[in-house]
């Protein structure tokens, strides 16, 4: 009998002073808006960035901030289209060895057609549609496993590329303009290749937050049996999100193309699975697929990219970072399974 | 048949299981409530109730899978603490699950003995052991030519199955053996060989618990017939003392009439056509569902209304026949086909096969309606709030808010959130596989009402249900099916909860009345 009289007593009092809780309401809706995963993140970028510039106080000028966005860019777009593969509850490991391939293509095409860099980018952009679509093919058709298919994918595609580039790097473009404003140009004081991330970034985070096509691809991750009897064409939506891995790992690769000059078939592009892996786990995405966002891989690409940055401004060998790499991947999914409470028998799910 | 005198007569050692004061409950559900009951060595102590009566929960609190609320279980005088299925194994309690888990790349002998291979010089695998100790419990168990011990797992047949898991269970001088409904996966050949098999295990002073929906196997193996409803023991009754209608009786209970208030809204329009579909799982199944007709697709779990539901939902391939929608057929490759032609499925599996369980109650209701609710691809927020405020209203579903996540409703909380998807998709047709299970009587018959609601609005409706009452006061006809096929058709009228069964089990009886129909 006393319960309900002392439920309903603060619910009376509350209309009458409404105006000092709001405030306080506002910074916990936001709170939540942004979640415990982002923050965290936020406040691990924050005391990475003080440890580092502390030590050495040239890392935090904004030359080596623009040092670090650059540096970031290529794995930062492999993280984020890797962040929608993973919604879907799938994985593509062969995004490096598209990107280099995109790379090889792009450089190659341009010099064969005469300096045309709209050729060679087209070309690449094709070619990464269609590497994208054999991925899904394969993987919604002939069965197999995406970790598996595209564990294939990334030992084809490097070869493939190697083949078609006898294994050099191929053709020079920097003395196109398009590429040098790629590689070096600047926009508002900053440099092209992170406004190129950001547009990405954004793009994709508005289809995955406000479209239907978004919606429906958090609920294949999230029960794919239930999508499909909703009506959901999950083979076609399996498809379509390797296809746009392809088309963003071709930007990359077009990129690292401007960034380095020359079409390069292994060099720089090796690894970047790990990276965009790494950071769209870490930024929250469950790798069971229904779960995850562009905001928080942002948040772990920039991490890392300050991580990575710092440890070689502070003369740390480059192979602890591959060390640290690694061991971050592996934390950041036992901290994921964890919080989902998942009982320790036998191989996970 | 059973002679219980036998049982009597015959030099009975061991201890009965009893469990006393049980209680079970799960989000919202009182699914056991201080049930107490015995079950003897040397007897069969049956296990009865409608879907949903408590019959699996008691199973499994039997075998350590769930710790009961309150209660205690004892063996002989011994109390149990039973946190696990290897605490039940122990003790000596073994279930005999419908399916057994079988490891289907080694043989029969390494399956039964997985976990505790026979070892020599440490470490290694001791095959002459295995097979010698495999050959020897096979003979002193009578097994010996029943089960050949060096097949392999995958080639085992269902009733195989089930004797690689009594084994596993006999060698590891299990005391309590509880089977749950061993019989639906075999042939009569196979039940014949099973019951024998019980028999004996009864005469060596096992307590056996048997859980099972046939009334006529009940009566010829039990001693005892335990009956559960609404997750409470109604009573337990010597099989020599009563009869199926006093059991059926006790099963059903309750009276239904009042939760089933039909308004008749059949009118003479076909919308769901089916004929002669044959799938993997059904054969030659014709049906026609109306406008504003409820029609019941009853049968015994296994009969491949599930099946046919899935098939007619675009999710299982049609192998021959036609479906069509308000004259028209479809041609379905995917349920995205069934969903366009206005079919829509509410599955059996709620949480694993409709609900997106860590997201709201708003993206679980607009799910189906999404494309509508955008523009040049971007959702209209307010629309969708809208949409999904408008469907959870009218199903009052209870939730704080359209944003709670649908894990933390209960289970007939949950159910509406499915039907509401469905519902702002306005079908035609709509296909509900079980849509009462494990929920409340008070969310059941709110459930009924809505399907009312629909028939009333002009929506065909098919569904299934494994709980006789409910096909009985919802339906406008039934139709009864067993292995795949339809085996008959009632209208309300004429429907009885004996007809149904009879239907439902149409091969047992023409198998014991004609010998043609019962060719193997």
């Amino acid at each position: 009998m006393s319960t309900p009289t002392a439920a309903s007593a603060p619910t009376q009092t509350e209309p009458t002073a409404p105006a000092p809780r709001r405030p306080a309401n506002r910074v916990r809706a936001l709170l939540a808006a942004v979640g415990a995963q982002n923050l965290s993140l936020a406040a691990a970028l924050v005391v990475v960035m003080a440890f580092f510039g502390l030590r050495n106080s040239a890392y935090l000028s904004l030359n080596n901030l623009t040092v670090i966005s650059e540096a970031v860019t290529i794995s930062g777009l492999l993280a984020v289209v890797q962040t929608v593969v993973i919604i879907c509850g799938a994985l593509d490991i062969s995004v490096g060895s598209q990107a280099g391939l995109a790379s090889v293509v792009s450089a190659m095409v341009f010099t064969r057609f005469g300096g045309s860099p709209l050729a060679g980018i087209a070309a690449a952009v094709a070619l990464g549609v269609l590497v994208g679509v054999v991925n899904g093919l394969v993987i919604v058709y002939g069965r197999v496993n995406p970790v598996i298919a595209t564990l294939a994918g990334l030992a084809a595609y490097k070869g493939v590329a190697q083949l078609i580039s006898d294994g050099r790097a191929q053709g020079y473009v920097l003395g196109n303009d398009l590429f040098i404003f790629l590689a070096r140009g600047k926009i508002l004081g900053l440099p092209t290749m992170f406004w190129i991330l950001l547009a990405v970034a954004v793009a994709i985070h508005l289809l995955l937050k406000s479209t239907d096509i978004g919606r429906n691809i958090y609920a294949i991750g999230g029960n794919d049996t239930a999508a499909r009897l909703a009506g959901i064409k999950i083979n076609k939506y399996l498809i379509s999100v390797y296809a746009l891995a392809g088309v963003i790992a071709a930007i990359a690769g077009i990129l690292l193309t401007a960034r380095t000059g020359s079409g390069q078939p292994t060099s720089g592009s090796e690894g970047l699975e790990l990276k965009a892996i790494t950071a769209a786990a870490l930024g929250g995405c469950a790798l069971k697929g229904g779960k995850g966002g562009v905001g928080g891989t942002l948040l772990a690409v920039a991490l890392l990219g300050a991580l990575e940055n710092g440890l070689t401004v502070v003369g740390v060998n480059a192979f602890w970072q591959n060390v640290a790499q690694g061991t971050l991947l592996v934390v950041a999914v036992v901290i994921q399974q964890r919080r989902s409470g998942e009982r320790a028998v036998g191989l996970p799910t | 048949m059973t002679t219980p005198a036998a049982g009597a007569g015959s030099p009975v050692q061991g201890d009965a299981l009893r469990v006393e004061g049980i209680s079970k409950r799960f989000a919202g559900v009182q699914a056991l409530d201080a049930v107490s009951l015995e079950f003897p060595p040397g007897q069969v102590t049956a296990l009865m109730g409608e879907n949903g009566a408590g019959k699996s929960t008691l199973i499994k609190i039997i075998n350590g899978d769930y710790l009961p609320d309150a209660g205690r279980i004892l063996l002989g005088d011994e109390p149990l603490a039973l946190h696990s299925p290897a605490d039940a194994r122990r003790a000596g309690i073994r279930i005999i699950p419908q399916e057994p888990e079988i490891i289907p790349h080694v043989s029969v002998a390494e399956n039964v003995y997985a976990g505790a291979l026979p070892r020599r010089n440490g470490r290694f695998f001791d095959r002459a052991g295995l097979r010698r100790k495999i050959r020897a419990d096979l003979d002193r168990l009578g097994f010996a030519g029943v089960l050949d011990p060096d097949a392999l797992g995958s080639r085992l047949t269902a009733a195989q199955r089930q004797l690689v898991e009594i084994l596993r269970a006999l060698t590891t001088q299990a005391r309590v053996i509880a089977f749950d409904e061993p019989t639906s996966s075999l042939t009569e050949h196979e039940v014949e060989a099973l019951f024998a098999l019980i028999n004996r295990l009864r005469a060596q002073g096992l307590a056996i618990v048997y859980v099972s929906h046939r009334l006529r196997e009940i009566f010829r193996l039990a001693d005892r017939i335990a009956v559960l409803r609404d997750g409470t023991l109604v009573g337990v009754r010597a099989a020599a003392d009563t009869g199926e209608s006093e059991i059926v009786r006790m099963m059903v209970g309750r009276d239904l009439s009042t939760m089933f208030s039909r308004q008749h809204a059949a009118t003479d329009r076909v919308v769901l056509d089916v004929e002669q579909v044959t799938t993997d799982d059904v054969r030659d199944v014709s049906l026609r569902v109306r406008a504003g007709e409820v029609v019941a697709l009853a049968g015994l779990v296994g009969a491949g209304r599930s099946e046919l539901a899935r098939a007619l939902a675009g999710d299982l391939p049609i192998r021959s026949g036609e479906v069509r929608v308000e004259g028209k057929a479809v041609h379905m490759r995917q349920p995205a086909d069934a969903v366009t032609a206005g079919i829509g499925l509410a599955p059996e599996e709620r949480k694993a096969q409709a609900l997106f369980l860590s997201r709201s109650v708003r993206d679980n209701a607009t799910l189906a309606v999404l494309w509508r609710l955008r523009r040049l691809r971007f959702i209209r927020r307010a629309a969708e709030r809208k949409v999904a405020r408008e469907y959870t209203d009218r199903l009052r579903v209870r939730t704080p808010s359209i944003e709670h996540e649908v894990r933390k409703l209960s289970g007939g909380n949950q159910q509406k959130v499915v039907l509401a998807r469905w519902l702002a998709r306005k079908p035609k047709v709509l296909i509900l596989d079980e849509p009462t299970r494990g929920i409340d009587v008070g969310a059941k018959a709110e459930i009924y009402h809505i399907i009312d609601d629909l028939a009333a609005a002009g929506v065909a409706l098919l569904v299934i249900s494994s709980e006789l009452p409910e096909v009985l006061g919802l339906a406008d006809r039934i139709i009864v099916m067993q292995g795949g096929r339809v085996t008959g058709e009632l209208s309300r009228q004429e429907a009885t909860e004996e007809k149904v069964l009879a239907l439902a089990m149409a091969d047992d009886l023409t198998a014991e009345t004609s010998p043609a129909g019962g060719t193997p």
